[in-house]
């Protein structure tokens, strides 16, 4: 069997579980972690595709979960369009933010893009159609395509496709030339410059998509939990998505989705089993993942696999 | 069990003639029963945030009192369980949570939710799920206005008790001059307009007002100008660590004693973390002071001996809705959700906590408030001796008038 056949075979799998899945765990759980997921790997395009770390994503994904929100609640615009509508205002929040932010490296790119989060979340808590600090409550979910979406298996399905087709994408960008670029900035941009690539429009449409994609996320994430609260835009939630991205494994597509739901599983099912240490577990979770496997978790498991199969030594780290 | 054994036993002896009766019997019983025969409290709080202290750890040993006490004194024949969760003050963790135990775990009550955004979250899914939330952490006003719903009751307070009961009280006790420090955002400014419209209507005066952002290390600036416009109060529109350091700040500076600082949203675990020095003199408005009569004074030393804290009036209050609460199933044979809510409507509210509370159709419970004065150090003259209590505000006055409610279920 080839190479090829056996990473469909895997996929297949992989979709056939994803779709049993309420059959079994929570569906609103499910969905939780599947919104997180897309955000994790949306945030991975930016840190592990293309080298920079962001520290201002939740301002996509808070913007965009406020704005699907205030449109489905107070507008009384249909599912779709309110979706969209989030995302639009990602892309366009990310563009400026993007035009910014390139400009400059590491930790002052990380700043820019912190501080910039931060007046989108001023903002979420003075604008007054934000609620203040109780935030959007009630937001209906609608229906789309003819489905009512208040049943949380239809919701899942629809949340699963949108994630799917998100992940799909970035996939795709991964795996194209374009992907190649950003790749080929992230190994050594003086480099990618010399061979006459406008690596600055590169860095920007990458940011922008991954604004977008995390923009989608947040959106879903208002339909599931019919909120938009503070939450969703504060710096915690930017720290989060690195975490969840860190730990699974930057730079691997799969690694985000494994990072996302180890972070949300842990936080959700030790809320009622350990009260006040969930933030130390947390902590030191991530302090031994970072110090004993610093790929990540998929990329200890794939490095385990092949010395198992007794392979080559692993690649070098990103 | 023993029902069962019961039913079977009269079937299997009777003669036709009983086996009607029997039969009747059983199904009377069986229709009063309880979903599963157990009642399942959930306590939603917050164990490791800013919040754990008011609420947190001390909510659920409070909880764990109100179960124990309630199947000692009633010996009831339905098992009351107790779970619980820490909320992380994240509203999706907080739904998420109470979503998994009505449909998985068949909770029939939630409970405590401190932090308005988790509550206002929770009280939509509880209604959704047609399940009882008792919110005693939480104080936005919105919870009985905007919001409300017909599963959700409101405990202990909220800011429009601690902020207009404050302002009336301290007006009326001779504080005639004001000053706000004002966080500048919705629950600061609504805290600031509500309380100026009841100072105005009892005969005072609003000098001016200074908005700071939200939230600040550094107020003294806002301080100085409050202390410039030479105010006898400066109302404190704010909450959390902002208030606190506010305090800290405005002691520091000599602002204190000579002008008063009025809390407009304050806990009994704020006073006691900052020490009277700082806080001397200050006026705030509770729904409970552990030392205030016997009742509460027998109550808060049982909870002292278990959590080594006096209780807040949002952990008290938790105790009193719980009670209140199994009573209602008791008295109803039922644990369905408007069946209870129906009897805790009934019955008057009347515990160490409260006494003649109601509950009203917009989901507030309405009781009594009480103005504190702060002590100074050395009238203090034991742990947690902290307040004067200067004036009982009547329930009827202390909350928003059911007239004036904003809630859908009032003016259908």
């Amino acid at each position: 069997m080839s190479a090829f056949s056996k990473k469909r075979w895997l996929l297949v799998g992989m979709a056939g579980l994803l779709l049993a899945a309420p059959a079994v765990f929570y569906p609103v759980f499910l969905m939780k972690l599947l919104c997180f997921a897309l955000f994790a790997s949306a945030f991975n395009l930016m840190l592990g595709y293309t080298g920079l770390l962001s520290f201002g994503h939740a301002a996509f994904f808070g913007g965009a979960a406020y704005v699907t929100g205030y449109l489905l609640q107070s507008q009384g615009v249909g599912t779709l369009t309110g979706i969209a509508c989030g995302v639009l205002f990602a892309l366009v929040l990310g563009a400026l933010v993007g035009l910014l932010a390139i400009r400059r490296q590491g930790i002052y790119f990380a700043m820019i893009t912190l501080a910039l989060a931060q007046m989108v979340y001023f903002l979420c808590l003075e604008l007054p159609q934000t609620g203040g600090e109780d935030g959007l409550q009630g937001v209906p979910r609608g229906s789309l395509l003819g489905l009512n979406l208040s049943n949380d298996l239809t919701l899942y399905y629809v949340v699963l496709a949108f994630t799917g087709a998100g992940i799909l994408l970035i996939w795709r960008t991964i795996h194209s030339p374009f992907g190649r670029i950003l790749l080929a900035i992230r190994e050594n941009e003086p480099r990618a410059l010399s061979l006459g690539y406008d690596v600055a429009r590169y860095k920007w449409l990458a940011f922008v998509l991954s604004a977008g994609l995390s923009g989608l996320a947040g959106a879903l994430k208002t339909l599931v939990f019919k909120f938009a609260t503070l939450t969703d835009a504060h710096w915690h939630q930017s720290g989060e998505v690195v975490l969840m991205t860190i730990l699974g494994g930057i730079g691997t597509l799969t690694g985000p989705l494994l990072g996302a739901a180890t972070l949300v599983t842990l936080e959700d099912q030790l809320a009622d089993k350990v009260g006040s240490l969930v933030t130390v577990i947390l902590g030191a979770t991530f302090v031994i993942c970072v110090l004993l496997f610093p790929r990540g978790i998929v990329g200890a498991a794939s490095e385990f696999i092949e010395r198992l199969l007794g392979k080559s030594s692993p690649p070098p780290l990103p | 069990m023993i029902r069962i054994v019961f039913c079977w036993l009269l079937r299997a002896l009777s003669p036709s003639l009983w086996a009607t009766l029997t039969l009747t019997l059983c199904t009377l019983q069986a229709q009063a029963a309880y979903s599963d025969n157990v009642v399942k409290i959930g306590v939603l709080t917050d164990m490791s945030g800013p919040y754990s202290d008011l609420a947190g750890p001390g909510a659920i040993v409070a909880a764990q009192m109100a179960v124990e006490d309630f199947v000692a004194r009633q010996k009831p024949d339905f098992k009351v369980e107790l779970v619980t969760a820490d909320h992380q003050n994240k509203g999706d963790i907080a739904a998420n949570k109470a979503r998994e135990w009505f449909d998985r775990e068949q909770v029939d009550v939630v409970s405590e939710l401190v932090t308005s955004s988790t509550a206002l979250a929770v009280m939509k899914v509880a209604k959704e799920k047609n399940r009882l939330a008792l919110i005693t952490g939480a104080g936005s006003s919105r919870i009985t206005n905007e919001d409300c719903n017909d599963v959700t009751a409101h405990w202990a307070y909220d800011t429009y008790a601690t902020g207009s009961g404050t302002g009336k009280a301290v007006v009326q006790q001779g504080g005639k001059t004001w000053f706000f420090l004002t966080a500048d955002y919705a629950f600061g400014q609504s805290l600031e307009k509500d309380t100026t419209a009841v100072i105005l209507a009892n005969g005072g005066k609003v000098l001016g007002a200074v908005r700071h952002p939200f939230p600040s290390t550094d107020l003294s600036s806002y301080l100085l100008k409050a202390q410039a416009s030479g105010a006898q109060v400066i109302g404190l529109a704010n909450a959390g660590s902002d208030t606190i350091n506010a305090v800290k700040q405005a002691s520091e500076f000599g602002i204190t004693p000579k002008q008063t600082l009025a809390g407009l949203l304050m806990f009994i675990t704020d006073i006691n973390s900052l020490g009277l020095k700082a806080t001397q003199g200050m006026y705030l408005t509770e729904a409970f002071y552990w030392d205030m009569n016997q009742d509460t004074r027998t109550w808060s030393q049982r909870f002292y001996a278990r959590h080594q804290k006096m209780p807040t009036m949002v952990q008290a209050g938790l105790y009193s809705a719980l009670t209140h609460y199994l009573e209602a199933v008791k008295a109803t044979r039922s644990d369905d959700t408007q069946v209870v809510m129906t009897q805790m409507r009934k019955m008057p509210v009347n515990d160490f906590f409260s006494h003649n509370g109601k509950l009203r159709e917009d989901g507030l419970m309405q009781h009594d408030m009480y103005l504190m004065q702060v002590k100074k150090p050395s009238e203090s003259h034991y742990p947690w001796d902290d307040y004067f209590v200067r004036a009982t505000i009547p329930g009827a006055q202390a909350f928003q008038p059911l007239a004036l409610s904003r809630c859908p279920l009032i003016h259908k």
